[in-house]
């Protein structure tokens, strides 16, 4: 008997290390293991090892060595971001501009600042899923401290004008911090270009290893330590180097600087593929967010009349893994904010599933996904106490 | 290896008596898909005795499950004894539930509740298993149906109709 098929399709959430990336990494596990804070000759093996990698991270998004610094993870990124500028500019105000969409990682971080005294705007976004770039110039006091507004939304796919933003922000002043950690290797970043101060990344988001991140720091910039300790990162960031994770990431935004066009041209084809299919074959099916500035490897889908945790334990069951807005998915059973602050109704935020098509998606994959989701949809339809004659 | 256990799997990919029965003696709906749940349950009732039970859920796996569950406890029940079952019954039967979820095993027993209670309007018949019971009340109060299950203060179930 064949094996079944396994169809991966939350690229988002995360993504498999690379065959090449794992061989660069599993030397730097036992074999060469030295502390890159060490003197001697092995120390020192580690210690290029990360220089090497650094560049490279650095190159996947336009930045200077000197101004790429590794963290645990994106999630430590964004704490850091909004933690180190929230201190550093304490004397000259406590205002934090963000959006309504932003990964947790932000926004419970600004919630918690808000508990210490500082102001927090989150900000209105579009059906799209787009800032309003006039609101956030009213949004601006003299207190304004830091903008921080995420690059790609990780749920619909959405992308900022971030350069736009850094434009409004210069004229005053203001730090601007992107959580860019879907961006790089789905869209081209430079952080030269954008003008950005401050950007968060992470490597499982590009087939590299999980439990690693960065943090780009404009040279110059002064922004608070939040881990404290060693003199690690330049003395910026304590704690001794996840050696083989940074040697993993390095070699993801290789390969991912690399492939960026084709990996673009090829994700963008089969997401557009699989969306015109699912609206031709299965009825009463919204699009979430828009089309236009869209992760090209994201759709987002509400199917009505149904709910989403049910599609997706079918689809389950069939080796089909996506994720779902449902709030019978999530510990707080709260349904996604995100889908919320675009106006999508709640019933059909309960039957929202993101779909992410990533490298190793195939054509067949689709056409596998298409046959069982239209069963699956019918399936769930038929048990359905609402349907379309009778309404929500 | 998932969220549920494989009794509750096997009524969700597989459930029983679903569906309307024509003709039906008392039909009841609990929840909104607002909430993110909404049962119809439609019973025949011969003699007071409970003979057919189907069930229409929009809802979650478990939401699913415990409707299927749930009409299989009922046909072949006296109305007293439907009217007896409890949600911590539903959950039993199912093998346990995960805590977030317990409220799917409410939402059934109110829907079986009210499927009666529209069963004793028309017929004019009065039962104590629904004194009280109030099939327009608002959902929030499941939240005191639960007082014994795991679905603390500030539950899930609060959360998801506080709206």
């Amino acid at each position: 008997m064949n094996e079944p098929r396994k169809v991966y399709l939350d690229y988002s959430a995360t993504t498999p290390v690379k065959e090449e990336v794992l061989q660069e990494m599993i030397p730097w596990f036992s074999e060469k293991f030295g502390n890159p804070s060490s003197i001697y000759t092995i120390g020192q093996e580690s210690k290029e090892a990360i220089t090497l990698a650094r560049r490279n991270v650095a190159s996947l998004i336009g930045a200077a060595e000197s101004e790429i610094y590794f963290t645990s993870s994106g999630t430590e990124a964004d704490n850091w971001a909004i933690f180190g500028i929230a201190d550093a500019l304490k004397s000259k105000g406590n205002h934090i501009i963000t959006t309504k969409i932003e990964h947790h990682a932000v926004i419970h971080s600004c919630e918690f600042l808000e508990k210490r005294g500082y102001d927090v705007t989150y900000l209105d976004v579009d059906p799209s899923g787009r800032i309003s770039l006039d609101a956030l110039r009213n949004a601006i006091t003299e207190k304004t401290i830091l903008i921080s507004i995420m690059m790609v939304n990780n749920e619909i796919g959405t992308i900022q004008p971030i350069r736009e933003v850094v434009t409004i922000a210069k004229e005053k002043g203001i730090i601007v911090h992107t959580d860019a950690v879907q961006g790089p290797g789905n869209i081209p970043v430079n952080v030269k270009e954008l003008g950005v101060d401050l950007m968060s990344i992470s490597a499982h988001k590009i087939y590299g290893p999980k439990g690693i991140g960065a943090l780009y720091i404009r040279k110059g910039l002064k922004i608070s330590n939040y881990m404290h300790g060693g003199g690690q990162e330049n003395r910026k960031r304590a704690g001794t180097e996840n050696l083989a994770g940074i040697v993993g990431f390095g070699k993801a935004a290789e390969l991912a600087g690399k492939n960026l066009s084709s990996h673009i041209a090829r994700t963008t084809e089969l997401r557009d593929y699989f969306k015109d299919e699912v609206l031709k074959r299965i009825a009463d099916v919204d699009i979430n967010g828009t089309m236009e500035f869209r992760h090209p490897g994201n759709i987002n889908l509400a199917f009505n009349f149904i709910e989403g945790e049910g599609i997706l334990l079918l689809l389950d069951n069939a080796g089909i893994y996506v994720s779902t807005g449902s709030a019978c998915n999530s510990a707080s059973l709260s349904p996604s904010h995100v889908l919320s602050a675009i106006g999508v109704p709640v019933e059909r935020i309960h039957g929202s599933i993101r779909f992410t098509i990533g490298d190793f998606t195939t054509r067949e994959d689709i056409d596998y996904v298409l046959e069982v989701l239209t069963e699956v949809v019918a399936k769930l339809r038929s048990i359905s106490s609402v349907n379309e004659q009778k309404g929500w | 290896m998932g969220i549920y256990n494989d009794k509750v799997m096997q009524h969700f990919m597989n459930p029983h008596n679903v569906g309307e029965i024509e003709n039906a003696d008392g039909v009841g709906t609990y929840g909104s898909p607002v909430c993110g749940d909404m049962m119809q349950i439609s019973i025949k009732v011969e003699n007071d005795k409970i003979v057919d039970a189907k069930f229409k859920t929009f809802g979650c796996g478990s939401a699913i499950a415990s409707s299927s569950i749930a009409t299989d406890m009922i046909v072949g029940k006296t109305i007293d004894e439907a009217l007896a079952i409890t949600n911590k019954e539903i959950i039993d039967e199912l093998g346990g539930l995960p805590p977030v979820k317990v409220h799917c095993s409410v939402l059934a027993d109110h829907a079986i509740k009210s499927a009666i209670y529209d069963y004793a309007q028309k017929h004019s018949k009065i039962y104590k298993g629904l004194e009280g019971f109030d099939p327009n009340a608002d959902e929030d109060d499941h939240d005191a149906e639960q007082e014994d299950s795991e679905c603390g203060t500030g539950s899930a179930c609060s959360v998801k109709c506080g709206r």
